[in-house]
C-alpha cells in the first residue's frame, strides 16, 4: 500500500468537500471531513468495486448511514472515477444528482438512499444476508455517526447483525463526540460505544479514524474474524484538517463563505 | 354456506408457489410467522426466510437492503405495526428507493378482534397510498388474495398488500379476470353503485340482495387495487348509475372513499356515501360484533342507499 498516495487522496477529497458546499452555501462539511480518511482507504485500498461496472456482482457494497455525509461520499466516488469531479459542484442545486443526502437512484456507486439516520445500518444488514443467501464472499462496510447511534433502529439492526451473526458486516463509527446541538454527552450520551457492541455480539476494534495505517489494520482484522460482525469504532475530529472548523458543532451543518473558504482550501491543499 | 378462508392463510398457501416460481423470493416476518401465516414458508425454505424478531424498523430497512441487492422480498407483520410504527423507513427506504419490497400485512381494521383498539388500524392505506409510487392492494377473498399475490411478485416495485385474520367467504371461483390495478364488477345493478375493497366486498354483495328484495339494483364493484385506482370504472359507475357508496374496514379519513371522491370530484362529480370506521378507535370484540357496532356490515350500506336514493 501507498501512504503518501492515500493522503494525497484524502486532500483532494476535502478540497472537493469544501468547494462543493462553498458553492451549494449549505451542506454538512464538519461530518464530511471527519469520514474522510476512512472513505479514502476503503475506495482506494479495501473495497473490491470497478468504477465502470458500479453493480457489478459480487462487489464489495458501502452504505453512508451518516448520510448528511453526503459531499464526502461524492467526492470519494469522483476522485475513484465513477463521475466527472466537477459535477460534484452542483450539489444541492435544482436537477442535480447530487442531493442533500445520497439518492441511489440518482448517482452511480450510491448502494442505497439514506439521510434518514439508521436506515443505511439496517438497510446494509440485508444486504450482508442476501451475500449470504447467494454464497458471495463480498462484504458490506456500513458508516454511523456517533450521534446516529441514539436512534433505536441502529440498536434493532445491531440485534439483527449479531443474532445472524454477519461476519460479512463490518460497521464503522465515526467517532468524532458532535452532533448539531452540541456535545453527545450534553444531548444525550452514546458511550460506551464498544461495550454496546460487544454486547449485541460484535466484534469491536478501536482505532484513530484519521491515521490510515490503523484504519487499514482494522478493515484487514474485520475480515479475518469470522461468526461474528465487526464494529470499528474510529475516533475522528469533526472539520478534520480545517483549523477553524475542527471540533466545532457549529460546522455541522453549515457551509463556509468566501473567505473561509480560502482559508480553509490553503490548509487542506489537493486538487480538484 | 360458501367455502371461508381468511385473506392471511391464503397468502401463506401462495407463498410456498411463490417460494418455487421464484429462487429469489425471500421472506421476513416479525416473531409473527405462525399469525401472518409465513411459518410454513419458513420450514419450507429455511435459507430464504429471516424472523428479524419484535423490531418493525428494522424488518422492513432489512427488507430494502435484500431488496436493492436482487431479491424479491415478502416482509410481513401486522398492519398497524408494519405501516405505523415503521412508515418513516418504508417511506424512505422502500419507497424512495424503489426497493422490490412487498410489504404484506395481516391482521388489517375491525375484525381483528378480541385484541382490541391497539391492534387495530384503520389508517394504514391512507399512510401507504401517500407514498409515492407505492401499489396498494387490499384483497376481498381468499382465492384472490393468491392470483393478487402472484401478480404483485411479478411486479418490480414497492407494494402494500394488506390481509385480514378473519374466515371471510369465498368470492371468486375463477381469478381469471384479476388484474392487479383493476377492478372487478362482482354483481351488476344500474340504480347505485357500491365500490367496496377487501372484507367489505362480501357486505355488499349481501347488501345487494338485500336490496334486490326491495326492487333496487346495486352494482357491486371489488376494487382490490387502491392505487392505482381504476378510475376508468370508478367514472363508468358514476355515469351509469345515480350514485356511489364506497366500503372499506379502514377509516372513512384518507382510505378508498377519499381516493373516489377525489376522483369524482374532479371529473364527475356524483351523491355519495362512505362506509368506514368513523374517525373513532375499535375495542375488544368478535369481528361480527364490531362490524355491527362500528357500522362495517351490509345494512349499513343498504342504509346510505336507501338516503342516496331519497
Amino acid at each position: 500500500m501507498d501512504l503518501l498516495e492515500l493522503e494525497r487522496q484524502g486532500r483532494n477529497i476535502r478540497r472537493g468537500i469544501l468547494l462543493a458546499t462553498h458553492e451549494a452555501g449549505s451542506g454538512h462539511p464538519g461530518g464530511s471531513l471527519s469520514c474522510t480518511d476512512i472513505l479514502t482507504v476503503l475506495y482506494f485500498h479495501e473495497m473490491n468495486i470497478n468504477p465502470e461496472y458500479p453493480d457489478m456482482q459480487g462487489r464489495d457494497r458501502f452504505v453512508m448511514s451518516k448520510g448528511h455525509g453526503a459531499p464526502a461520499l461524492y467526492c470519494v466516488l469522483a476522485e475513484r472515477g465513477y463521475y466527472d469531479k466537477s459535477e460534484v459542484l452542483t450539489l444541492r442545486k435544482l436537477n442535480s444528482k447530487f442531493q442533500g443526502h445520497p439518492d441511489h437512484k440518482l448517482v452511480p456507486g450510491v448502494e442505497t438512499s439514506t439521510g434518514s439516520l439508521g436506515q443505511g445500518f439496517s438497510a446494509s444488514i440485508g444486504m450482508a444476508l442476501a451475500d449470504r443467501i447467494d454464497g458471495n464472499s463480498a462484504r458490506t462496510y456500513v458508516l454511523l455517526g456517533d450521534g446516529e447511534l441514539q436512534e433505536g433502529l441502529v440498536w434493532e439492526s445491531a440485534m439483527a447483525a449479531g443474532h445472524y451473526g454477519l461476519d460479512n458486516l463490518t460497521v464503522i463509527i465515526d467517532f468524532n463526540g458532535l452532533q448539531i446541538d452540541g456535545k453527545n454527552e450534553d444531548v444525550m450520551t452514546v458511550t460506551p460505544i464498544d461495550k454496546k457492541f460487544e454486547a449485541f455480539g460484535f466484534n469491536v476494534i478501536s482505532i484513530d479514524g484519521h491515521n490510515l495505517k490503523e484504519i487499514i489494520d482494522g478493515l484487514n482484522e474485520s475480515k479475518n474474524v469470522l461468526g461474528k460482525p465487526t464494529c470499528i469504532i474510529a475516533k475522528t475530529v469533526k472539520g478534520k484538517g480545517v483549523s477553524f472548523m475542527e471540533n466545532q458543532a457549529g460546522w455541522h451543518g453549515k457551509a463556509p463563505n468566501d473567505r473561509e473558504l480560502e482559508k480553509a482550501l490553503s490548509e487542506v491543499g489537493g486538487e480538484w | 354456506m360458501a367455502e371461508t378462508m381468511a385473506t392471511r392463510q391464503a397468502y401463506g398457501k401462495v407463498l410456498l408457489e411463490l417460494g418455487e416460481t421464484y429462487g429469489n423470493l425471500v421472506v421476513l416476518d416479525g416473531d409473527l410467522s405462525k399469525s401472518t401465516m409465513t411459518y410454513d414458508f419458513s420450514k419450507e425454505y429455511p435459507k430464504r426466510f429471516f424472523n428479524m424478531g419484535i423490531a418493525e424498523q428494522n424488518l422492513y430497512g432489512t427488507s430494502a437492503g435484500l431488496a436493492l441487492s436482487g431479491k424479491i422480498v415478502c416482509a410481513s407483520t401486522f398492519a398497524i405495526f408494519a405501516t405505523g410504527r415503521a412508515f418513516e423507513i418504508i417511506r424512505n427506504s422502500i419507497g424512495y428507493t424503489g426497493a422490490n419490497v412487498k410489504i404484506c400485512a395481516t391482521h388489517a381494521g375491525i375484525t381483528v378482534g378480541e385484541d382490541g383498539a391497539s391492534h387495530q388500524t384503520f389508517e394504514d392505506i391512507a399512510l401507504m397510498r401517500t407514498i409515492p409510487g407505492m401499489v396498494v392492494v387490499n384483497p376481498s377473498d381468499g382465492n384472490s388474495t393468491m392470483e393478487l399475490m402472484r401478480q404483485v411478485c411479478a411486479y418490480k416495485g414497492p407494494c402494500y398488500v394488506r390481509l385480514g385474520r378473519a374466515k371471510v367467504p369465498m368470492i371468486y371461483e375463477n381469478t381469471e379476470d384479476i388484474k392487479l390495478g383493476k377492478g372487478n364488477t362482482v354483481r351488476e345493478g344500474d340504480d347505485l353503485a357500491v365500490i367496496a375493497t377487501g372484507i367489505m366486498v362480501n357486505e355488499a354483495i349481501i347488501a345487494h340482495n338485500i336490496l334486490k328484495e326491495e326492487g333496487v339494483s346495486l352494482r357491486v364493484i371489488d376494487m382490490h387495487t387502491i392505487k392505482p385506482l381504476d378510475e376508468e370504472l370508478v367514472l363508468k359507475a358514476a355515469k351509469e348509475t345515480k350514485g356511489i357508496i364506497t366500503a372499506e374496514e379502514h377509516s372513512i379519513i384518507g382510505g378508498l372513499g377519499s381516493c373516489v371522491s377525489q376522483v369524482l370530484s374532479e371529473k364527475y362529480p356524483v351523491r355519495m356515501g362512505f362506509v368506514g370506521q368513523q374517525d373513532t378507535f375499535g375495542e375488544s370484540g368478535k369481528p361480527e360484533e364490531l362490524k355491527e357496532k362500528y357500522h362495517m356490515q351490509a345494512q349499513d350500506i343498504v342504509g346510505e342507499a336507501l338516503r342516496l336514493l331519497k
